[in-house]
């Protein structure tokens, strides 16, 4: 952005004065995030820069939470070789709440994607009836507090069947909570109405002659959507999936109130790290994630370009 | 083929296989942690050498839940529970536990009997306590070089110990220690509490320190306040304070003075599928020298007086657990049993005022 | 509506079909009644894709809402097990003195509820109203145990002379009807007296009130802190070439994904009174050793951990509105004399708006209902209401208290939701 040429000596001093701002917004955004990483390698237990750490001291560094971040919970952590592997595969709590988290991220992320995109092709077609009404009902989980769904969910999931009461069918037959079934069900919940936000304005943009050219051309509606709809909107797709598995793979509060000891996430992991048993190790997995994050957000970029190059839209 | 049995795999690593109920082995539900790890360093294993039963520890984040849930859908998976005072007084007034006969309590050494043996309010109708902890001032020495703070009365002095106070936020331990440290003596706290001119007393002791004080929820934030020296002396768990001073060399000491005891109890929950090893295993873990043992593995003391004799060190093989135990005779002797009775009665009330009082100027 | 037809239906209008004057299709149907048809297959197509989610969010998010919000006013935990009494009461309207047959239903379900362990249940409930009375129930039940003689009411007074306190018979009253609004009256820091009026509870007990409007009002600070930094940042990453504004909208998605439990952490670190913030001041001088700030554990740290964690939901709407911005109507503008202000004062910022009003919406919303941070660096005068709901649900148990709350923060979320959707359409909502 350059200042433009008729800009008036005021005007260029407020735009450097503006862009000094913005610097410093960006480091409140990402300051946070940076200070945790040198953290991670403290040598104590605390959440603060010693005097060792600050001065340079070898010996105030340390890689111990990393390592913790297998050997916790681990059977016999000073195996070697092959068995310290699987017992740290095993019974590593991070470790299995590493794995829960993806099990619960990949199987929600899925659920949400296909019901959300199915939903968002039926919205934006123009015959779709009580648009507006059915819209502000599939994206209330987002605006309702997460406190107040994760509270419904609780009680609901302890006995999913009680409403069958009140026509007079058996009211017990079994519990949501405390199973993977039950977190998996409450994470798409949380994650549909990132799906239907991102794929319905992914629509907004495609043009519905194509799915007519196709069909002119003899396709059915199933090859019509494979062959045409899906790889046009599919960077749509993708980004709400990639929100839908964030917020997922972020989520505390519905895991707090729903989830068993089996069903223990990362967040979940951490959540006990700052407050039951302080341990940095909660900063080494946060760097790992930073690390993972920058990876997605570089996929999401390089999908964003490639939907570009199809689409014919050049970059400005 | 491949893709079926790569879908099965997925389904029995989601749902997981449903453990049947059998006789003989029995689990052991805890909440887990450093206290899951001693437990079953100083019961589950040697039960399990001695009788030959399998008995299997559980891990759990809120036990007394669980068992009501077990309880409730008649599909009870653990025959033994550890569960907080509140939680004795509930499950046993509901109906969700067993209860226990004492009579099958072994007697100390000397031939006291289990009922004299254990510390008031550690034997319940429907439960035995596992061990004893205690919510208690801890300081940095750092902080006072010339004079330790040795009473509840020098935590409120804020002139002659400067610096700021960490203090648990919830009105139970709160309102208690605001009492002590007003004068009143160990043994007629709760009395005073039941009447609303001991609560204002309560209240107007803590507005005295208001200002100073920082507020911490969960039980790891106070010793990382103190680390931090956020605060010079504050309200703790005593076996978090002892494994920042004996594992992390951290310069921490105990004021004793106006401790607030609480324990942790098994329980059978109704109906349990191994009910009679689930008491067998009770009593076994009820013994004197075993309860000692805990001490070796986590700074929790024995319920039962005559096992704080036979206390040894800790499991580094150096340290004497005596003096960090809460249950040591000279560091019980002006400590609070605290009275679940008392918080079912009056939490929601209390905490309400409590919440009041903190949100007001 | 001619993109409402079905491609796959045939249209045509014959020559035949214009004699009895109706437009025909090729196969003689009136077209009226063809193109009717066609919709209402394709409302019906349209109607089913939708379908599945729909019924799956109704199952999954709406049913247990509605059913948490019914414990708000349904608690059957006296009336379900003291049936007898609540019959008398039921019989006998409020000022009726309790009779012989009151005292007799009363012992008959207090042995009931002792035998079937269910006094706790009762005892919890009434406690719910008059503090310390759980133990009252409990510790009579078990004596009642043990075998009770008539004449009842000198028995249960003999067991404990509270047994004739009229608050206490008055809360039973109260109880003994499943439905009732005493857990909406003590959300707003009511009470019923004995006679059935509604007070203000005592002053040091009120708490509820105060904290809805800390709640509201924070919120409204955040949403605002928000928008004054998020707009600067968004108009930049809006009018930069898309390949550097990408680089720079990493920095904004980088803390957007990074775990809300870490971002608090770190918040921790770097504001407490020994922290980072208050050190590098101290080195540079600003302040002295003694006089480090108090940032966290108060309203300032909720609102800057706050402000940080939600930012991101406040650029990223006004980003996707911004790009949409034709600059040619700013040159516009200057070129018939406004000033750099007036132009983005009376031009730029009016076509903003819509992602405004989507990031305030997202920003006030999930404030009012945050839970994890203000728990973890609120602090005493940072507790917001979410803090208060957790607490009944998870160590008072009053889950009808905390339905009750949670109604009341629902009720206001909604309030503003249907304003936003009147005013700008829930359908213009964007991310990114």
């Amino acid at each position: 952005m350059a200042v433009p040429t008729y800009a008036t000596p005021l005007e260029r001093i407020w735009h450097y004065a503006y862009l000094v701002i913005c610097g410093l917004i960006f480091f409140f955004l990402i300051a946070p995030i940076i200070v945790i990483i040198p953290l991670s390698f403290n040598a104590e237990p605390y959440f603060t820069f010693t005097d060792r750490m600050l001065s340079f001291d070898p010996e105030g560094y340390s890689m111990r939470w990393y390592r913790s971040l297998l050997t916790f919970g681990m059977q016999n952590p000073d195996a070697t070789g092959w068995a310290f592997w699987s017992d740290a595969w095993q019974n590593a709590n991070w470790v299995k709440a590493a794995k829960n988290s993806i099990i619960i991220g990949v199987f929600s992320t899925l659920l949400a994607t296909v019901l959300g995109t199915l939903a968002a092709l039926g919205l934006s077609r123009p015959e779709m009836p009580f648009r507006r009404a059915i819209m502000a009902i599939l994206i209330s989980p987002m605006i309702v507090p997460l406190i107040i769904t994760a509270t419904g969910m609780f009680f609901f999931y302890s006995n999913p069947c009680e409403l069958l009461g009140l026509v007079g069918l058996p009211t017990n037959c079994g519990r949501l909570a405390g199973t993977y079934l039950g977190v998996i069900l409450a994470h798409a919940t949380l994650g549909i109405p990132f799906v239907i936000i991102t794929v319905t304005a992914t629509l907004v943009g495609f043009d519905q002659s194509l799915n007519r050219a196709a069909a002119s051309l003899g396709a059915n509606p199933r090859t019509t959507f494979f062959r045409v709809t899906m790889p046009l909107i599919l960077p749509g797709v993708i980004s709400g999936a990639l929100f839908a598995f964030v917020t997922s793979f972020d989520e505390v509060v519905a895991v707090l109130f729903i989830a068993g000891p089996e069903q223990q996430t990362i967040p979940r992991q951490m959540w006990n790290g700052i407050r039951e048993q302080i341990s940095p190790a909660i900063l080494a997995v946060a760097t790992l994630l930073v690390i993972f994050s920058i990876a997605l957000l570089t996929t999401v970029e390089l999908l964003r370009r490639r939907s570009e190059r199809i689409r014919g839209v050049t970059p400005r | 083929m491949t893709r079926r049995l790569i879908a099965g795999t997925a389904l029995a690593l989601i749902f997981g296989v449903a453990a049947q109920a059998q006789d003989g082995p029995i689990n052991i539900t805890t909440y887990g942690g450093a206290f899951g790890a001693a437990v079953n360093e100083a019961f589950v294993k040697p039960f399990t050498a001695e009788t030959g039963v399998q008995a299997t520890m559980v891990d759990n984040d809120n036990p007394p839940a669980t068992l009501k849930a077990q309880v409730e859908a008649g599909n009870i998976t653990s025959d033994v529970f550890d569960v907080e005072q509140s939680d004795v007084l509930r499950l046993c007034d509901e109906g969700l536990i067993e209860p226990i006969d004492p009579s099958i309590l072994p007697a100390a050494a000397d031939g006291t009997p289990a009922e004299d043996d254990y510390l008031p309010q550690a034997l319940h109708e429907c439960a035995t306590a596992i061990m004893v902890w205690s919510t208690v001032i801890a300081y940095n020495t750092e902080a006072f070089p010339d004079a330790a703070p040795t009473t509840v009365a020098d935590f409120f002095d804020t002139k002659t110990f400067p610096g700021k106070r960490g203090i648990i936020k919830r009105p139970k331990y709160a309102l208690e220690f605001a009492l002590l440290g007003d004068g009143v003596p160990a043994d007629e706290v709760y009395d005073v509490l039941s009447t609303p001119e001991g609560v204002d007393r309560a209240f107007a002791k803590l507005d005295s320190i208001k200002d100073q004080v920082v507020w911490w929820e969960a039980g790891a934030q106070a010793p990382q306040l103190l680390a931090d020296k956020e605060v010079s002396m504050t309200l703790a768990y005593n076996g978090r304070i002892f494994d920042a001073i004996v594992d992390e060399g951290k310069p921490f000491a105990f004021v004793w003075d106006g401790a607030n005891l609480d324990m942790d109890y098994w329980v059978v929950p109704m109906g349990a599928p191994n009910r009679d090893v689930a008491m067998q295993f009770i009593a076994f873990a009820s013994d004197p020298a075993r309860q000692a043992d805990l001490s070796k593995y986590i700074a929790y003391g024995p319920p039962r007086e005559s096992a704080s004799a036979s206390v040894g060190t800790y499991k580094d093989g150096t340290t004497e657990m005596a003096p960090y135990l809460p249950t040591t005779p000279e560091n019980a002797e002006r400590a609070v049993v605290n009275d679940a009775g008392f918080w079912a009665d009056h939490d929601t009330e209390l905490t309400e005022r409590f919440n009041s009082w903190l949100a007001g100027a | 509506m001619a993109n409402a037809l079905d491609p796959h239906a045939a249209i045509a209008t014959t020559a035949t079909g214009l004699t009895d004057g109706a437009l025909r299709t090729a196969d003689g149907r009136p077209l009226v009644r063809a193109l009717a048809r066609s919709q209402s297959l394709a409302r019906r197509r349209a109607f089913l894709l939708v379908l599945p989610l729909l019924a799956f969010i109704l199952i999954t998010f709406v049913v247990p809402i509605g059913q948490m919000l019914q414990r708000s006013f349904y608690n059957d935990g006296f009336s379900a097990h003291m049936p007898q009494l609540s019959q008398w009461f039921a019989d006998n309207p409020r000022g009726v003195e309790p009779d012989d047959a009151a005292w007799t239903a009363l012992a008959t379900d207090l042995q009931a509820a002792a035998e079937g362990r269910t006094i706790g249940i009762v005892g919890t409930r009434i406690n719910y109203d008059v503090p310390g009375t759980r133990s009252l129930f409990t510790s009579t039940g078990r004596q009642v145990r043990r075998g009770l003689e008539p004449p009842y009411q000198a028995a249960l007074l003999d067991i404990n002379e509270d047994w004739g306190s009229p608050q206490l018979w008055s809360a039973m009253r109260n109880a003994a009807t499943p439905l009732t609004g005493n857990f909406y009256l003590a959300a707003v820091d009511r009470s019923r007296a004995d006679d059935g009026s509604i007070v203000q509870v005592e002053e040091r007990q009120q708490v509820y009130v105060m904290l809805f409007m800390r709640t509201f009002w924070l919120s409204l600070v955040i949403t605002a802190i928000t928008f004054i930094l998020g707009f600067p940042i968004a108009h930049l990453l809006a009018t930069l070439p898309m390949r550097k504004s990408n680089l720079l909208m990493i920095l904004v998605l980088l803390p957007f994904w990074t775990s809300l439990l870490v971002r608090t952490t770190s918040w921790m670190v770097l504001l407490q009174q020994q922290g980072v913030i208050n050190d590098v001041l101290v080195w540079l001088g600003v302040i002295g050793g003694s006089q480090r700030l108090q940032m966290i554990y108060n309203q300032t740290g909720t609102i800057i951990a706050m402000t940080h964690i939600l930012l991101p939901f406040m650029i990223l709407p006004l980003y996707s509105v911004m790009r949409t911005i034709n600059p040619s109507y700013v040159r516009a503008a200057r070129s018939l004399g406004a000033t750099s202000w007036t132009a983005f004062r009376r031009v730029y910022f009016p076509q903003t708006l819509p992602g405004l009003g989507a990031g305030a919406l997202l920003v006030f919303i999930l404030a009012v209902g945050y839970y994890i941070t203000p728990a973890l660096v609120g602090g005493s005068s940072g507790q917001l209401i979410s803090n208060m709901i957790a607490m009944h649900m998870t160590d008072t148990l009053n889950w009808s208290m905390a339905a009750a709350l949670a109604a009341l923060l629902l009720g206001a979320v909604l309030l503003l939701y249907w304003v936003y959707d009147r005013m700008v359409g829930i359908d213009n909502l964007k991310l990114g």
